[in-house]
């Protein structure tokens, strides 16, 4: 990348303190880099907790594993996933300087985003609707003790910090999309199209270790 | 590449001058005005958390709970912790001196993320004005810990300090992702990584730790959070929970915090004992690389805050021993430091003083930990003052004189004035006598049995308190005074480049540096503080 940008001599998008744009793309990389390791990190405390806990309750938890929405979650599983390929899809357009392409598969990916996010909407409702509140707010006769109230308090935190990111990620692919339309990426500089890529890649990877957990281990 | 015609014009003007207005300092992009703002808000925190913590010193003049009542007591013991770790011991010398050095320090014309930078500064003057916001709220009085079950119930203000704390969070970490990638991407061509300055492996190993550990403790201060603000109960045993859980969650980043806030001490120890003893360091390798000891094995030694908590004994002793190794790597550096100064050139400015006070006191404070690291003593010792003696012999002691050191070496750097030596002279001797008399006498406190957080204590103990009272108001006539004589030197002080004569890379721009550090690339061909080619030349 370092050769076409001295080949064209300065690239606009050069910032006057880096060497060369590899060298930029480079620091942009690592950076975004160190913003997955901490985005996993601060899942990572969450995994904790659920671990220690299912641990600690391995009944309750299976049991009230088995009230959450299997085909739901596994669509949803679905989704995110294909929204992901798209995203690399998109990539792969960039780098040969196909923005109107990549404009497009972003614009998809986000489109599975939001359908994503208003299935798991509907699928809190019905679980509120089931009395399956978190903590204190449990309400579901059928289920009783410690180990389903916390389940179902993790999985609102877990997924619901989930769910933002997939929130700001949908933001972020749009802005890709619409500046991908413009012509602002090239086949040279496309780099916020690579770390949006990898937020979004970080946002479904999350969610694949979410789905056994919250979904499958009934 | 520079024209000749342009050899004969004037020099640009350096960062200081090269724009006045207000909006030029709040609104820059540039590393060395951000260091400058970090420098200002970090030290008027020290100025708050001081004053609180004066106030409990005077407090406990006295035996009885005079005059305040055990509630205001605990909340002012709770502000002083947030206050001096998170808003001035964190972000202090990384987010001050790291980035007003580091990109210099690696040949580099700017950070990495200028803007991100400056987001971090605004993120870390929210997040202190949020925690300012629960003062006005009446404070918590949780203790900076915030153990639940009593921080998820207690009437106080624990949501808005806690958020503040987690907007702290996000600013180091962005600080520290800024630094580790400014460090691998931005360093000068000739520049490898085994001719970094001492300062810039200390600063990047605890970036590591501020990227690693920052994230989980935002979590868990969102769980409190959460717990308080809608009675979620995450850590509530009726509601199936685990309070013991989040002292885990908890010390996990907390502890390698401690570490974030003593290995930029210790960078600042490596460059200040080779530029006034005019020797390199005695090991080079050893101290670049015991940095990352103790940034790694940092990670492993969070238990050892929780030996009264119910831990089995197997666990107790495992965390014990892993914490003995962090005192291996410090004892390393300790060793090299020493040997450094073994038959060096030393001249008694102010840097090389605060340097052996640091010496000193951070010995105690480190065998003081290793004593504490036994579960056998610990159990004598826990929740008394001896802790509360130990971690400041390593946070005051040593973050703060290495802080003060510091500020005496990279004076001249920041600003291309000097102080003057005699008083900075005065101000050492008050700072050094009025530390070590405020807290050796609590080590003796605790061994006697006195508890720590209490508004009250047994008559018996007044004696000693007396002395740490009275000197920790010498300590701080000594800090109002360093203050004084440096805002005076930043407008009347003697004009100097390079007043120690110090071959550190920074030294080898201008001080104060031009807007983008370098008029022309570093070039290097060995580590910094070769002094001993001037001896042979």
């Amino acid at each position: 990348m370092s050769a076409v940008g001295s080949e064209e001599g300065i690239h606009p998008r050069l910032r006057d303190h880096f060497q060369d744009l590899g060298r930029q793309t480079h620091a942009a990389r690592l950076g975004m880099w160190l913003v997955v390791i901490s985005e996993v990190l601060l899942f990572g405390g969450l995994f904790a907790l659920y671990g220690s806990y299912r641990a600690a309750h391995a009944a309750g938890f299976r049991a009230a594993a088995g009230e959450t929405a299997l085909a739901l979650g596994t669509l949803m599983t679905y989704l995110l996933i294909v929204s992901s390929l798209f995203v690399a899809l998109a990539v792969q357009a960039i780098r040969r300087g196909a923005g109107r392409r990549a404009a497009a598969w972003l614009g998809w990916a986000a489109v599975l985003g939001v359908v994503f996010l208003g299935l798991k909407g509907w699928e809190y409702a019905s679980h509120l609707r089931a009395g399956l509140a978190p903590g204190i707010y449990y309400d579901h006769p059928a289920l009783e003790g410690g180990g389903p109230k916390l389940f179902f308090t993790l999985y609102y935190l877990m997924t619901g910090l989930h769910a933002l990111h997939v929130a700001v990620g949908v933001g972020l692919l749009l802005s890709l999309a619409v500046l991908a339309r413009r012509g602002r990426f090239d086949a040279a500089y496309h780099t916020p199209v690579e770390l949006g890529g990898m937020y979004w890649h970080l946002v479904d990877a999350v969610w694949v270790f979410l789905w056994p957990l919250f979904y499958l281990l009934r | 590449m520079a024209a000749a015609e342009e050899l004969v014009a004037p020099a640009p003007p350096d960062y200081l001058r090269s724009e006045t207005t207000a909006r030029s300092w709040l609104l820059t992009t540039d590393h060395k005005r951000i260091g400058l703002l970090f420098l200002g808000a970090t030290m008027t925190a020290l100025l708050v958390g001081g004053v609180i913590a004066l106030t409990m010193r005077i407090q406990l003049a006295t035996p009885e709970a005079r005059p305040f009542d055990a509630l205001t007591y605990n909340r002012l013991f709770t502000l002083h912790g947030v206050i001096m770790v998170w808003l001035f011991l964190i972000p202090s010398i990384p987010a001050g001196f790291g980035n007003f050095l580091l990109p210099i320090m690696v040949g580099a014309r700017e950070i990495a993320f200028p803007r991100l930078n400056l987001a971090s500064f605004w993120l870390y003057v929210a997040g202190a004005l949020t925690v300012f916001a629960g003062l006005l709220y009446g404070g918590a009085d949780t203790g900076w810990t915030f153990y639940p079950p009593y921080s998820s119930t207690t009437p106080t203000a624990v949501v808005p300090i806690l958020c503040g704390v987690f907007i702290l969070g996000i600013s180091s970490t962005i600080t520290g992702l800024n630094f580790i990638v400014t460090t691998h991407s931005l360093r000068a061509r000739t520049l490898q990584w085994m001719r970094l300055p001492l300062f810039v492996w200390s600063i990047y190993a605890t970036s590591v730790i501020l990227v690693l550990a920052t994230p989980v403790l935002g979590m868990t201060l969102l769980l409190i959070i959460v717990d308080h603000a809608f009675g979620l109960g995450v850590f509530d045993p009726a509601l199936g929970g685990d309070p013991i859980l989040y002292q885990h969650l908890f010390w996990f980043y907390s502890h390698p915090a401690v570490y974030i806030m003593i290995l930029p001490a210790m960078g600042v120890v490596s460059e200040v004992v080779s530029a006034l003893s005019r020797k390199n360091g005695l090991s080079y390798r050893a101290i670049a690389l015991s940095s990352l000891g103790i940034a790694f094995a940092g990670f492993l030694t969070w238990g050892h805050h929780m030996f009264t908590a119910g831990m089995s004994s197997v666990d107790a002793a495992i965390f014990g021993i892993l914490s003995m190794l962090v005192a291996i790597f410090s004892a390393i550096k300790v060793f090299v430091w020493v040997g450094t100064l073994y038959r060096g050139s030393i001249s008694l400015e102010a840097p090389m003083l605060y340097l052996f006070t640091f010496l000193f006191v951070f010995s105690f404070g480190g065998m003081t930990g290793v004593a504490l690291a036994s579960t056998s003593l610990d159990l004598h010792w826990h929740d008394t003052y001896f802790v509360v003696a130990h971690f400041h012999l390593i946070m005051v002691g040593g973050s703060l004189t290495a802080f003060l050191a510091a500020l005496h070496y990279w004076f001249p750097k920041m600003f291309g004035r000097t102080y003057s030596a005699r008083a900075a002279l005065w101000g050492w001797a008050l700072v050094s006598f009025g530390f070590v008399f405020t807290f050796f006498p609590q080590l003796l406190l605790g061994n006697g049995g006195m508890p720590r957080r209490y508004a009250s204590y047994p008559e018996r103990f007044q004696t000693l308190n007396l002395v740490s009272t009275g000197s920790a108001l010498v300590l701080a006539t000594g800090l109002v005074w360093t203050a004084v004589y440096l805002v005076r030197a930043l407008r009347s002080g003697r004009v100097a480049e390079n007043p120690w004569g110090s071959r550190g890379f920074e030294w080898r721009t201008t001080s104060p540096p031009p807007v983008h550090n370098w008029e022309e690339p570093l070039v290097v061909d060995d580590a910094p503080h070769q002094y001993w080619r001037e001896e042979e030349a």
